[in-house]
């Protein structure tokens, strides 16, 4: 019977995620020469949250690394140590393991233990530098403080006992149970306590169970109750303390030695006792138990049982996990659901849409003055449809700043490697798209963002020299656009250089000509192969990556676009579908099949007269659309059907335009425009070239989606 | 009729652990994610006892603790902090704002339902 921790560690997954992106974010912002007090704070408690949580759900590595950042952290914010950019290095590097150790946590790669130790050393010597530099440590005789919140009585002793010098060596006595630990940790210990200072093993052979160690040092009794605690049970741990005789010599001599020692002794086993139970209550307090202190300090046999059973087995009484199986609070303002059920209902809600739409095909043959009601109730069904399908999809509509948040990071990283300035603006974060574009974008964005720093943004010299801020700009923008969500990265830095790129590009024997136009020349960069960097460096441009982001972009339904000004800057704008499960078409038909053509990537549709229909030989047949002569494609001869009209000039040519490239594709008939419901082919049948999707009609056939993108792709290659 | 407990972290994990052992002892859980918050909670219901985090944005514990001491009905209240070991000085702060007890951090679900037993049964 236990309660199972496990059901919250996804929570506190999550949680500690959106921490430590707070905790980085934070970092970036920080200026080190003077620092934010509130920054420092806020910094501090993702930490201390992440700690606790870690604590609780037993995730000890993560509760050591988090250990040594709060303890940095609190002396910085109490203003104990200046903040320096080494250690905003170190912070940002500590929440890079923690990362990887809940990373490790959720089955999914995991930390190096060394390069965690190492950094907690480094956090170490962070803290140490304080001590050593001789300020002073708040108390180093926490025996005292601890005793002042029970016995009034030392609080007078405290004033006189404080002024014990600072380096004073004491000496504990520890005792705790061998039992169920590793030998690993039980080394591990002792050479941690060998650091703190004298150590000597005083176990009694006979009961070689039981460990009792004496140590002899300057730290606090709670530094050493900590460092212990992380390895042994604190249920099994006993420290007791006895001032040493440097101590006691440093004592100021009216005191009356005895009293304060035996005072102290006497608090700090009670003190201890009572953190052995883990809790206790302030005597006299409001509402505190009557019986309060007895029961802190004489553990009854049931309290004792269950600390024995702390940390390890969690034994909650039967009807907890029975009970209460809602563990989302009606008071906080957001729940969290799993994305597979927003998916399901996405799904149904499409399929609510089909239905509907075949129902009002069916009810628009009807007689609309006698059936007056059910066309009423048909309209209605219809807006009900579409707002529930609205409201659906804004359920998976993340902000872009769920991305756009990682590239301060990247671009800190960068600009210092490259030894470039580097500000990165965004605008736009709270625009919305859905979340698996979210998550597909981050990639082909970091790519642009990292060539944009690497090829784009100058180095400083050669921007004053260029009568540019020595400091270059970054954007990062989003914002809506028609139907469409457009995300730019745009850099001021020195632009593409049209003559290099043309040049480049016949090297590698990609086809060009003088005649193309700038947009043309920009997008060779997104060709395989292409790369105009002088130098590979590791950064970006070893000739792969532009093309593969092109591809993803375009394996998202979306496009990609530069403009550039040589000297002035460069603009990328990748243009996205805003869901990825509902696609605007105009439906077209093809003897008596119907397909789905994208919005996004019609110009117009015509009638051609048959004038303007050439045929080229070894090429197929061109149409000449102002002036511009444009290749044909044939649907019914791609897909092997029977078409209506084999004459072009009866038909209809619709242009389809994708990447500065354009065709006609000719078909029978335009059918009309419809938000449709894009369900995949792939995971129902195969995949099959020039078609990207089907969807189900109002009249229940199933029409392709087509991959317009393919297909004036193909049409280009053949005629060329 | 079941006793109601505010419980106030800005740990959604840990909030969630503490409610969800709260509630299958059978108290009701009232969760609030900071001082602030928990302030606007305690005035609109009554509350047989509070839990809270000391360390949290926008209000911390303590400054929740002594404006909780002010208000009339919120005099006898047990208030209990969570707290880490090492914070002997945050117990002296604590009590000294009118907490209860303290219950140190990490805990384990049972030794929290030992410790709210004891105050309110």
């Amino acid at each position: 019977m236990s309660t199972d921790l496990e059901q919250f560690y996804e929570i506190f997954f999550e949680e500690s995620s959106e921490l430590l992106a707070e905790m980085e974010a934070c970092l970036l912002g920080l200026d080190v020469n003077s620092p934010d007090l509130e920054d420092l704070n806020a910094i501090f408690r993702a930490a201390h949250s992440i700690k606790g949580g870690a604590g609780t759900f037993g995730f000890t590595d993560m509760t050591e690394m988090t250990h040594m950042l709060e303890t940095l952290l609190d002396k910085l914010r109490k203003g104990e140590l200046q903040v320096r950019s080494e250690m905003v290095d170190a912070f940002l590097k500590a929440g890079d393991v923690i990362k990887d150790q809940l990373a490790g946590h959720r089955g999914d790669g995991g930390a190096d233990p060394a390069v965690a130790a190492e950094i907690c050393e480094e956090l170490k010597k962070f803290t140490e530098e304080i001590s050593m530099s001789g300020e002073d440590v708040p108390s180093s005789e926490p025996v005292i403080e601890e005793a002042a919140q029970k016995e009034e009585q030392v609080v007078a002793q405290e004033e006189t006992s404080s002024a014990t010098d600072v380096a004073a060596q004491t000496v504990f006595h520890i005792e705790f149970s061998k039992e169920e630990m590793s030998a690993a940790s039980l080394e591990n210990l002792f050479s941690n306590l060998n650091e703190q200072g004298a150590l000597e093993d005083q176990t009694v052979p006979s009961e070689d169970n039981i460990c009792k160690l004496k140590l002899t040092s300057a730290s606090s009794e709670e530094d050493i109750w900590e460092m212990l605690a992380f390895i042994v049970d604190p249920a099994n741990l006993k420290i007791e303390t006895e001032v040493a005789a440097s101590a006691e010599m440093n004592a100021p001599a009216d005191v009356d030695e005895e009293t304060v020692e035996s005072v102290e002794e006497d608090a700090s086993v009670k003190s201890h006792q009572e953190a052995e139970l883990g809790y206790g209550f302030f005597p006299g307090s409001p509402a505190a138990p009557n019986d309060a202190e007895d029961e802190a300090s004489v553990p009854t046999p049931s309290s004792q049982q269950n600390d024995n059973a702390n940390k390890k087995d969690t034994v909650p009484n039967a009807k907890s996990s029975g009970n209460a199986k809602s563990t989302a609070s009606g008071e906080t303002s957001s729940i969290r659901v799993s994305i597979e059920k927003v998916d399901q209902m996405i799904n149904l809600v499409g399929e609510l849409v089909i239905t509907q739409a075949m129902l009002a095909q069916t009810a628009s043959q009807v007689d609309p003055v006698i059936y007056e009601k059910l066309h009423s109730g048909m309209g209605q069904l219809e807006r009900n449809t579409r707002d529930l399908q609205e409201s659906v999809m804004s359920i998976r509509m993340m902000p872009i700043s769920f991305v756009f948040s990682r590239y301060p990071r990247v671009v800190r990283d960068l600009a210092s490697k490259l030894n470039k300035h580097v500000e990165l603006k965004t605008v736009g974060e709270g625009t919305e798209l859905d979340k698996g574009l979210i998550e597909k974008i981050a990639d082909p964005l970091t790519h642009l963002v990292r060539n944009s720093l690497d090829h784009g943004v100058e180095i400083p010299e050669k921007r004053i020299a260029a009568g540019k801020p020595a400091q270059g700009t970054i954007t990062l923008s989003a914002f809506h656009q028609g139907g469409s969500i457009v995300i730019e990265v745009s850099d001021d830095g020195a632009g593409l250089n049209r003559e290099k790129i043309l040049e480049k590009a016949t090297e590698r024997g990609i086809s060009v000509n003088e005649g193309m136009s700038d947009q043309e020349v920009w997008m060779l960069i997104f060709e395989a192969g292409f790369s105009t960097a002088e130098l590979v460096t590791d950064v970006s441009g070893r000739g792969v990556g532009m093309d593969v982001v092109k591809r993803n972009i375009q394996g998202m339904g979306g496009r990609i676009e530069i403009e550039s000004a040589y000297g002035v800057g460069t603009r990328i704008s990748i243009r996205l579908p805003l869901t990825l499960a509902i696609l605007d078409g105009l439906s077209v038909a093809v003897g008596d099949q119907m397909f789905i053509v994208p919005l996004t990537y019609i110009m117009e549709s015509l009638q051609p007269v048959a004038e303007d229909i050439k045929t080229v030989s070894g090429h197929g047949r061109v149409v000449k659309v102002r002036g511009e002569y444009l290749p044909i494609i044939a649907l019914h001869e791609i897909f092997n059907l029977c078409p209506n009209v084999t004459e072009i000039h009866k038909g209809i040519l619709v242009i389809l335009e994708t990447d500065g490239h354009k065709a006609a594709m000719f078909v029978d008939d335009l059918v009309g425009q419809h938000q449709v419901v894009i369900k995949s082919l792939e995971s129902n049948y195969r995949r099959v070239k020039g078609v990207s999707g089907a969807t189900i009609m109002g009249d229940g056939k199933v029409a392709l989606i087509l991959d317009a993108a393919m297909l004036v792709m193909s049409s280009q290659q053949e005629s060329a | 009729m079941a006793k109601t407990i505010l419980a106030v972290d800005d740990s959604a994990s840990i909030r969630q652990m503490v409610s969800f052992t709260l509630k299958g002892a059978g108290y009701e859980v009232i969760e609030a994610v900071d001082g602030q918050d928990a302030l606007e909670k305690a005035n609109q219901h009554n509350v047989n006892l509070v839990l809270t985090d000391i360390n949290m944005p926008r209000m911390d514990g303590l400054k929740l603790l002594e404006l909780l001491r002010n208000l009339a009905n919120y005099k006898n209240v047990p208030i209990l902090m969570l707290t880490t070991e090492s914070d002997s000085a945050m117990k002296a702060k604590g009590k000294e704002a009118g907490a209860t007890g303290w219950l140190v951090k990490p805990f384990d679900p049972n030794r929290l339902l030992e410790v709210i037993k004891k105050v309110i049964g």
